[in-house]
């Protein structure tokens, strides 16, 4: 009878609850680059003049590309999923592999940003970074603790979406069955989100 | 799966005998099924809490006489802390939701499992890996971290004890109790049967709602706080550091906004489970039920407003320490509102004093006592007095103990019966009871009056003068662990070989876990029920309406 | 059945996509201008307010919020009033402050 079969071949499924467990995933995110925030707040509260000098140290050209490589692969993982609704898997594939290129480069761009900072003796324990101000000191363990969390960030979505290719291309994930790929995008996009504020708060209050 | 015949005998079989995929031990620790989830987090816990109990009868024991008694100073500072990291994080945080709330919230709403119950399962393994991480750090080299359990910056960045490991077990910990709040916030939302409503749900669920929302929105800041302080010793980067112009209260800020939360992770859903107990055992309709359901969403957010009421003594702003006292005369507010429900509940009851009762009883009364003594210490000129004192000590054994812990017992011997389908020695339990309610008083009473004297909290060594306060406290702890070892071997003595109960509705109970198979099956219903009537409806008693002075 | 019909409400057009990436690479050119001009106390308030239309367009857009039922704004909405009380709360006390 139809309760029996029910009983042994229903597989539960439930979009909307899986998203919903997402975006619930995502404020815990949002809360641990929350307590972050609090920090920078505070302590550039604290030492308004110092950051402002700090601050210039930081290349706002490099900063600004790296924000268009990441707004750029918010739309590539955007895209991609549409492109499955309408049943396009290899343009969907193509779409997110886009993404994780875009990542790639967004990681090098901020690896050689690093680099620059520690060859200058920034970084923490160093005689330099010991000898600055409070303030200065204060701004560059925020850039690198606040980026740093940043960038595993993106490694772990990186994967995330390689995970979800590798599914698309053999059609776990299809196109009336992809809600692990809107819940990877929906991860990708609040590591963009994050970075929207990193951006203004690091780079641009010279 | 061999026929119909035999998947539809499987199916009809409890939970405990089904077989799924998996054998012997595996078929649990793999299992995804919500129930056996809850039960592997019993049996962890249980282990866990005798391990915490092991360690705070270690402080009393050290405390019976001034200067040392069994251990060096550097010990007992090790004792403290392991004592409140193990209570905290693996006993009280996880105590009702991981093992009660997995167990009968989809039940309750009528569901055959949680939303992610393979997330459960991870859930269940951090914990465990949580667990064994603190034990760890006991044995490794450095020893386990002597901060107490609140981590304090500088000295948790200058010690040379095992803090990463201890701290990285906390963080661990953390993510567990935010994936069980996250799956608890979706099932409500979505798996509840049909007909149920938001005001037809069990106040139970209500309750783990509040809680898991708080879980999901606080924790990820005590997990960000843990992680600096691992990145502070390994690489100091002087985020906090005095030393190199960090700001070590801002520490206490970040720290308080989760803990002072996670006292409410800790209390409320033990506040549930009294809400399902009280109306069973007076046979009458919850007094007030909207009241209750929304004082655990106003405990929620109140108790995110009120956090730096732990810091009166650390020098914040004038206006800072005001807002934050008033905020937390405020949060009594809906915790008043509850006690009130539940007494006019019990009012013109037929009262039955059966073992879940008397615990449930026990926390009405001992909550009451830990509230009050709350209030005292969010008055800021009292609390310049008694901060640090053993006054806070007992304060927050009277709520964590007396109100999670009794909330813990009671669920215990309510739901256990359902779980297991075997009874425990009732007589026995009373007897128990007793034993714990006079060794729980004897043992905090003393620290409230000591406290008030002078006497602070987390000293080696202390003047003649307290001696007395801490025999009759250490006295105590004697007697409460006497009676919680008579309780524990009645009820794994019951559940091995007490009186089998098949009986459906052991104790005459409203809710849906009481109308399926003791113990339940592994799809919980033969078929998903429709819901019509609210909650808690006992009739036979609503013969008379409640006199008017007890609405006003 | 339900599901169904919630994945294809779930959809949006390439077209608004990229309109809604080509306004977030204008913001950001503008925000990167406008920190060039001194507006004393203002400046910071341009770059938080600005970052806050951009982060309002990828979590209605790109994270499809606009197409969600309404739990979920709801949702959104209490995370974000939970970081800003806390926010306030935080400064209460160090807005006040003279010593430390
Ligand atoms: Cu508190």
């Amino acid at each position: 009878m139809s309760t029996q079969e029910q009983a042994v071949v229903h597989v539960h499924r439930d979009d909307i609850g899986s998203r919903m467990g997402m975006w619930l995933f995502l404020f815990t995110e949002l809360l641990l680059f929350g307590g972050l925030f609090f920090l920078y707040s505070v302590y550039r509260f604290m030492h308004q003049a110092d950051f402002h000098v700090a601050a210039k140290e930081l290349n706002v050209l490099v900063g600004t590309f790296n924000t268009a490589i990441l707004l750029t692969s918010s739309l590539t993982m955007a895209l991609s999923i549409t492109a499955l609704q309408r049943n396009n898997k290899k343009l969907s594939v193509f779409f997110q592999l886009c993404t994780i290129l875009l990542a790639v480069a967004f990681l090098v761009n901020k690896y050689f940003e690093w680099m620059t900072k520690i060859h200058h003796g920034i970084y923490p324990g160093s005689d330099e970074y010991l000898a600055m101000e409070s303030g200065r000191r204060l701004f560059f363990a925020l850039y690198y603790v606040m980026t740093g969390l940043h960038a595993l960030h993106v490694i772990i979505g990186m994967v995330l979406i390689s995970v979800m290719t590798r599914f698309t291309v053999r059609n776990v994930i299809t196109h009336d069955n992809y809600v692990k790929l809107e819940a990877a995008g929906l991860y990708w996009h609040l590591v963009d989100i994050i970075w929207i504020f990193l951006f203004p708060l690091f780079y641009l209050i010279t | 799966m061999d026929n119909d015949a035999a998947t539809a005998a499987n199916d009809h079989v409890s939970f405990l005998k089904y077989k799924g995929k998996y054998k012997g031990i595996r078929s649990w620790i793999l299992s995804t099924d919500h129930k056996r989830i809850g039960i592997l987090y019993l049996m962890a816990l249980l282990c866990f809490f005798a391990l915490g109990v092991t360690f705070g009868f270690l402080i009393r024991l050290e405390l019976l006489t001034p200067g040392k008694t069994i251990v060096e100073p550097q010990v007992y500072n090790e004792f403290f802390t392991l004592h409140g990291v193990i209570m905290i994080f693996l006993f009280v945080i996880p105590g009702l939701p991981a093992v009660f709330g997995n167990f009968f919230l989809p039940i309750m709403l009528g569901a055959k499992d949680v939303a992610f119950p393979r997330l459960n399962l991870l859930s269940w393994w951090l914990y465990v890996t949580g667990g064994v991480l603190i034990i760890a750090s006991i044995l490794m080299p450095g020893g386990p971290a002597d901060t107490g359990w609140t981590f304090y910056i500088p000295y948790s960045v200058r010690t040379t004890t095992n803090v990463i490991i201890t701290g990285s077990a906390a963080f661990l910990l953390g993510f567990s109790s935010i994936l069980t709040g996250l799956n608890f916030i979706t099932t409500i939302h979505r798996l509840r049967a049909p007909g149920m409503g938001w005001f037809k749900m069990p106040l139970f669920a209500w309750s783990l709602y509040a809680t898991a929302w708080i879980q999901v929105l606080a924790t990820p800041i005590i997990g960000i706080t843990l992680l600096l302080i691992i990145v502070e010793r390994v690489f100091g980067v002087g985020l906090f550091d005095p030393a190199l112009g960090g700001d070590p209260i801002l520490f206490q800020h970040l720290f308080w906004i989760y803990s002072h939360p996670a006292v409410y992770i800790m209390i409320v859903p033990a506040m549930g489970v009294i809400s399902e107990i009280i109306p069973v055992f007076a046979r009458r309709t919850i007094f007030g039920y909207k009241f209750i359901a929304f004082s655990s969403i106003g405990i929620a957010l109140f108790g995110s407003l009120v956090w730096a009421h732990h810091m009166f003594a650390v020098g914040m702003s004038d206006t800072g320490q005001f807002i934050f006292s008033f905020l937390t005369f405020m949060v009594a507010i809906p915790s008043a509102i509850k006690v009130f429900n539940w007494t006019a509940t019990l009012y013109k009851g037929s009262i039955s004093l059966d073992p879940p009762m008397l615990f449930a009883l026990a926390f009405i009364f001992l909550f009451s006592i830990g509230g009050f003594t709350g209030l005292i210490q969010g008055a800021l000129s009292v609390d310049i007095h008694l901060t640090d004192t053993s006054f806070i000590v007992g304060h927050f054994h009277y709520v964590m103990f007396g109100g999670t812990g009794m909330g813990i017992f009671a669920a215990l011997h309510y739901w256990l019966p359902k779980m297991f389908g075997r009874m425990y020695n009732l007589k026995r339990a009373k007897v128990a009871f007793w034993i714990i309610f006079v060794g729980f008083n004897t043992l905090y009473f003393p620290m409230f009056v000591m406290g008030w004297l002078g006497m602070p909290r987390r000293y080696y060594d202390y003047l003649p003068e307290y001696t007395i306060y801490h025999q009759i406290s250490t006295v105590g702890s004697w007697i409460l662990i006497t009676g919680m070892i008579i309780m524990f071997t009645n009820l794994i003595q019951g559940l091995r070989k007490g009186k089998v109960v098949t009986e459906r509705n052991i104790w005459g109970g409203e809710t849906l876990e009481w109308t399926i198979e003791t113990p339940p099956t592994h799809d919980n219903f033969d078929k998903i029920p429709m819901i019509s009537t609210p909650p808690y409806e006992y009739k036979q008693n609503e013969t008379e309406e409640l006199p008017e002075e007890i609405i006003h | 059945m339900d599901k169904h019909h919630s994945n294809i409400e779930h959809a949006h057009s390439y077209t608004i996509y990229i309109w809604v990436w080509i306004s977030l690479l204008a913001l950001t050119g503008v925000t990167v201008a406008v920190a060039g001009i001194n507006f004393g106390a203002f400046t910071i308030a341009a770059a938080l307010i600005i970052a806050s239309v951009k982060s309002y367009l990828v979590l209605t857009i790109f994270m499809h919020l606009r197409l969600e039922m309404k739990a979920f704004r709801v949702f959104v909405a209490v995370a974000l009033l939970f970081v800003i009380i806390s926010f306030t709360l935080l400064f209460a006390d160090y807005s006040f402050l003279s010593l430390r």
